[in-house]
């Protein structure tokens, strides 16, 4: 299936071309209807992809700038076929969220091209190229769509991720300079006997290290996140961090960590600390916020902070365990998947309650379980998969990345661990102002979960029981990519 | 050799678990169709926990067990089952018939509640949480029921979630058990890391088999304490039992299943399941982590006996009697006596059912009245309670002979008193029997002797429906026994896997002459002290001092309040004031470093640059000027100036050459 990668690329542009002569009151259901048609294309890709087989597939290779090693290169393995899909379940349930006008509209759709050309792109030019589209659409949905403090928040957000992005830029410049390519699978391939020596080894590794740091965001680049989200209307800070979070985590995966494994290995115990930061003063944090979309914020960091202490972990120690590395890198791949939809859905419901109530502090309901038992039943199911409660599909990633690190970094697992206590600390207080006590009066007259919400609600609530029960059919995406890498890496401390 | 139930073990939480479901979608007013599912799918799960029991009578020591992939990550395959076991049987059966008493209960308790429906689902999701807990085959999905029980008591807890108090109490038991749950978690991990199984029974490959456990190594120690916390954390061990009294806040019904059938027991059954763990390269017996066990259970025992003296809310004495009672259980396991702890839980689980149901039964009669201290000679108008409770007080005292408790209380005393490590928990267990004949007879004598009291006035028997169940109960409490004396000890055979004997000779043994002596001294003391006892307590009257210390339930909350959460809530406000402050303005200082360099650079611009570019152009316009006045158009001037340059020209080639 030639050519369905590249189609599943333009399908969005194209909507936002259509979007933006479509009416202003039909903009919206244009972006839905190509929300269906990728979401077709992504299933068709997933129906064609081959979890037996290793390495890329559907690969679509042209000759772009030769001169500067840029080739048209995308193809899919495992880790890209799972965030094209997370991406294609993740826009439509953010278009559906809330009302957008047309620049909206046209602006996500811009966006959700821009990650499936990330997530799939094989050369760092075309890969940097589809990175910062996507950076553009989310500083203007930001700026301009915001809440109040939207200009501070806005212009902090662009200028942490820009800054990351051109240090990125730099590093790579650098490293095609040394070596001549800009290709993914070539560079991982001489990564494995250290890719550059020297200080310009750690220049590049510090430039990449920190574009990508910034945009997961890991703990101490991570302030712009809660003003971001906090700022961006409910549709927004659902593809923020359902989606565009991930591409951080992703690029540690197929740049950072192939490419570095020596300079990984030396700073390891550095960024486990900064990893464990992440995961205990976020949730921490989190526990101090008033407002509730900073609370689901924060604990964004939080989950990611997990996915990061999971990729640090394997790559810590010069012993490194196949089944270990195998356990953390599928946690990891499980806590991207689980994290985009769990999160979405948190950020989905605090905007519900917004719109019933107009304010969305935490002192400013009480009781809601009284006048809306449907709507806070199915928020707390959220809650308690973002909490990790065990059935539901949060569990499974957050067990097998602290199966895998436990066995190689026991100290800094044992620290993370205070996390999931904080988190339930948090999600329990939440609870508990929202849900319980007596009735606020300017609760009295919410409206419980309408019918057209509950369409919404019902089938991504089933898909977390579904993770959390049955997980199999997630990790059939990507076991064989799993192994695959873990192989990578563990050849890369024999070189 | 396995019988067709092992395959279908599953179907005992599993159809709890579908009838919870079912009535979560049902509308609030099919009451009688909710109640009737819950008790449908509970007898159902009762006739199969029969069923699962009775192929383990055949073989003493029968296990049978059915493993399957429950995923495969990378190359990895991760394995989870369930096993029937005697102790698996045992705890089945029991919890199934107490949850079938108390669902049955409910029914009179609840009736007038608005979310009657909603208490049904919540009680069979409960039942069936713990279920799953007792036919894991594996640590992990032990686990995930055991989370699963965590959060039916936090939603049964905090039922009347209007009530403020009912909310807190509930996130107050989620949390507190969520503390022991991480270091459970930490064991889990450690504990697969080593194995590199969660399996507890795999054909001699599971982690509590010998493969396993040679793997396991001396980590088990840690591992074993670990998993420890959890089960403190559940049971209501000191340090974490603070969240079990104020569970009193969820409906009553809760209340008794919560100390009764499930829950607390969970963490007792988690101890005893992998008690291999805990009792590896034991000498004599004795194992570091069984010792912490036996300690940890004797403080709980005792300082909850204690607190419990000095408690007015019917429900709150009966809450800190099961942590005192937990702590029993636990010094059992630690001292090695495995069988005699899980004859007392099964025990308890009868009788304290008993004892929360009729408590239930005398608050609903006393129209939600729970301060004893208000009722009194409520034996006169609700006789079947009355009897039904005096029969639960007397098992709970360990009245010797007829009453199921008092037997497994012996075992416990006897397996206590030949520890070799030390006889000190022996003798600090003696006096907790004399606290707990005490504490029941000063409840037994507010609530049903002497006048009537405020409460009492209007009180009257309950329904049918209500009683009912205590009479099972009561029958059970009394009835288990048979199996349980040393004439006869059938159920510690069953459990430790050796064939009993009947040998009436056996039935006297020394030990209960002791027993007695002490439960009649703890009563008579109660009768002595209570018996004309009037609005003030008298022990109050006479030590005020410690009465309060006790009241206060040695101020354990308040100092937690003080040390660990304040700690804790500093630390939230300390990172959120962190990232407001520091990080953010460390980034905004190196943004204010760019802007200064960007202020500075339009400076160069302005000055530098423009300036110097201001001034070439100048410059240039002058030499343009300069030029056009030479180029005067008379030729004089141009062949003077060729001239000069010329003679200029020659001089230069002169000197270079």
């Amino acid at each position: 299936m030639a050519g369905l990668t590249t189609a599943l690329i333009l399908l969005p542009l194209a909507g936002a071309l259509f979007v933006s002569v479509a009416r202003q009151n039909s903009a919206r259901a244009v972006a839905l209807g190509f929300n269906v048609l990728t979401a077709i294309l992504a299933i068709t890709l997933w129906r064609n992809f081959d979890t037996t087989a290793g390495g890329l597939q559907m690969v679509e290779r042209h000759v772009w700038i030769p001169a500067i090693g840029a080739e048209y290169l995308v193809g899919v393995d495992g880790l890209s076929l799972l965030l094209v899909l997370l991406t294609s379940l993740i826009f439509p349930f953010a278009f559906l969220a809330q009302r957008m006008t047309r620049g909206a509209c046209a602006l996500m759709l811009v966006m959700q091209a821009a990650l499936y050309g990330t997530f799939t792109a094989q050369n760092f030019v075309l890969w940097f190229l589809f990175y910062e589209m996507s950076l553009i659409p989310a500083f203007l949905l930001i700026k301009i769509w915001g809440g109040e403090k939207r200009d501070r928040a806005a212009t902090k957000f662009f200028v942490y991720t820009f800054l990351g992005s051109v240090a990125m830029l730099l590093s790579f410049l650098g490293i095609f300079f040394a070596k001549g390519t800009f290709d993914f699978a070539a560079l991982a391939d001489l990564g494995k006997h250290g890719l550059l020596t020297g200080n310009v080894a750690w220049f590049a590794f510090a430039g990449i290290f920190l574009g990508l740091a910034v945009k997961v965001p890991l703990f101490p680049f991570h302030t712009w996140l809660p003003d971001a989200y906090e700022t961006a209307p409910t549709g927004v800070s659902m593809v923020l961090t359902g989606v565009l979070s991930k591409m951080g985590v992703y690029g540690f995966v197929r740049l950072l960590l192939p490419l570095f494994p020596n300079e990984i290995r030396i700073v390891a115990p550095w960024l486990l600390a900064l990893a464990v930061c992440s995961i205990v003063f976020a949730s921490l944090a989190a526990w101090a916020q008033s407002d509730l979309k900073r609370m689901v914020a924060y604990l964004s960091i939080n989950h990611l902070g997990y996915c990061m202490l999971g990729l640090f972990a394997i790559t810590a120690t010069t012993v490194r365990p196949a089944q270990e590395m195998q356990a953390a890198l599928s946690g990891v791949f499980m806590q991207i998947f689980n994290h985009g939809i769990t999160a979405a859905a948190l950020f989905y419901y605090v905007g519900l309650l917004e719109q019933r109530r107009g304010l969305r502090g935490l002192g400013d309901f009480g009781g809601l379980m009284q006048r809306t038992p449907l709507l806070c039943g199915w928020m707390s199911v959220a809650m308690f998969s973002s909490l990790g409660l065990p059935g539901l599909n949060g569990f499974i990633g957050e067990f097998l990345i602290f199966k895998g690190s436990f066995a190689v970094a026991a100290s800094f697992t044992a620290v993370a661990v205070i996390g999931l206590l904080v988190t339930a600390i948090v999600f329990l207080r939440a609870m508990q102002a929202l849900f319980s006590g007596p009735l606020a009066e300017s609760a009295s007259t919410f409206p419980d979960l309408q019918w057209n919400e509950k369409w919404i609600v019902v089938p991504v609530t089933m898909l977390m029981f579904a993770v959390g029960i049955a997980p199999q059919f997630v990790f059939n995406i990507f076991n064989t990519t799993v192994v695959q890498m873990t192989r990578l890496f563990a050849l890369t401390t024999l070189g | 050799m396995s019988s067709w139930i092992v395959t279908y073990l599953w179907l005992i939480p599993a159809v709890p678990l579908a009838a919870s479901l079912v009535i979560l979608m049902l509308a609030n007013s099919r009451r009688t169709a909710s109640a009737a599912l819950a008790i449908f799918g509970q007898v159902v799960a009762l006739t199969m926990a029969v069923a699962a029991f009775l192929p383990t009578l055949q073989t003493p020591g029968y296990r049978a067990f059915h493993n399957f992939t429950w995923f495969t990550f990378g190359e990895q395959t991760l394995r989870i089952g369930w096993v029937i076991d005697p102790l698996a049987a045992a705890m089945l059966v029991m919890i199934t018939l107490v949850g079938l008493c108390i669902f049955v209960f409910s029914i009179g308790y609840m009736a007038k509640d608005k979310n009657f429906t909603r208490f049904f689902a919540y009680l069979s999701f409960f039942s069936a949480a713990m279920l799953g807990v007792v036919i894991a085959n594996s640590l992990l999905l032990l686990f995930v029921c055991w989370e699963l029980v965590g959060l039916a008591s936090y939603l049964l807890i905090g039922f009347w979630i209007h009530k403020p108090s009912a909310a807190a109490a509930a996130k107050k038991a989620f949390i507190t058990t969520r503390i022991g749950d991480i270091g459970f978690f930490l064991g889990i991990l450690w504990l697969y890391g080593r194995s590199g199984t969660l399996l507890f029974y795999d054909h001699g490959n599971g982690c509590l088999e010998n493969a396993g456990l040679l793997l396991v190594g001396a980590s088990a120690t840690f591992i074993a304490l670990l998993i420890f916390c959890g089960a403190a954390g559940k049971s209501g061990q000191f340090p974490l039992h603070v969240w079990l009294p104020d569970a009193m806040e969820g409906p009553t019904p809760v209340s008794a299943l919560i100390h009764a059938a499930t829950m607390v027991a969970a963490g007792v059954f988690l101890v005893a399941r992998v008690y291999p763990l805990f009792s590896l390269g034991a000498i004599d017996g004795v194992t570091p982590s069984l010792t912490v066990v036996v300690w940890i259970g004797v403080v709980t025992a005792l300082m909850a006996a204690l607190i419990a003296l000095a408690q007015a809310d019917i429900k709150r004495i009966l809450a800190y009697s099961t942590v005192s009672q937990l702590g029993l259980m636990m010094v059992s396991l630690g001292v090695g006596g495995v069988a005699a702890g899980i004859m007392h839980l099964l025990a308890h689980g009868f009788f304290k059912a008993l004892l929360f149901l009729g408590s239930g039964s005398v608050i609903h009669g006393c129209h939600e009245e729970q301060d004893i201290r208000n009722m009194g000679g409520l034996r006169r108008l609700m006789p079947v309670t009355f009897l039904t409770y005096a029969i639960g007080m007397m098992t709970l005292s360990g009245v010797p002979l007829f009453f199921s408790g008092a037997w497994t209380k012996e075992e416990i005393l006897h397996a206590t008193a030949h520890w070799p490590k030390s006889s000190v928990p022996y003798y600090l267990m003696l006096a907790g029997v004399v606290l707990t004949a005490l504490y029941m007879t000063r409840q037994m004598i507010y609530v049903f002797f002497g006048d009537k009291r405020a409460a009492s006035e209007h009180a009257h028997e309950s329904p049918r429906v209500m009683t009912m169940p205590l009479i099972v109960l009561a029958v059970c409490a009394i009835v288990f026994s048979i199996a349980l004396t040393p004439a006869w000890p059938w159920l510690h055979g069953y459990l430790s896997g050796e064939p009993a004997h009947f040998e009436i000779g056996q039935l006297i043994q020394p030990m209960l002459f002791l027993s007695l002596a002490l439960v009649a001294g703890g009563i008579g003391l109660g009768v002595l002290f209570y018996r004309k006892a009037g609005a003030t307590d008298p022990l109050a009257q006479a030590q005020p001092a410690i009465f309060r210390f006790l009241e206060n339930k040695m101020w354990l909350d308040e100092f937690y309040a003080r040390t660990v959460l304040a700690f804790a809530h500093f630390a939230a406000r300390f990172s959120d004031v962190m990232d407001r402050y520091f990080w953010d303005s460390l980034v905004r200082a190196l943004a204010g470093v760019g802007q200064l360099f960007g202020i500075l650079s339009s400076h160069f611009d302005e000055r530098g640059i423009n300036s110097g570019v201001d001034g070439a152009t100048t410059g240039a316009r002058g030499l343009g000027r300069f030029i056009a006045a030479r180029h005067s158009g008379q030729i004089q001037t141009y062949l003077r100036a060729a001239g000069v340059g010329a003679l200029a020209l020659l001089i230069l080639y002169a000197w270079l050459a």
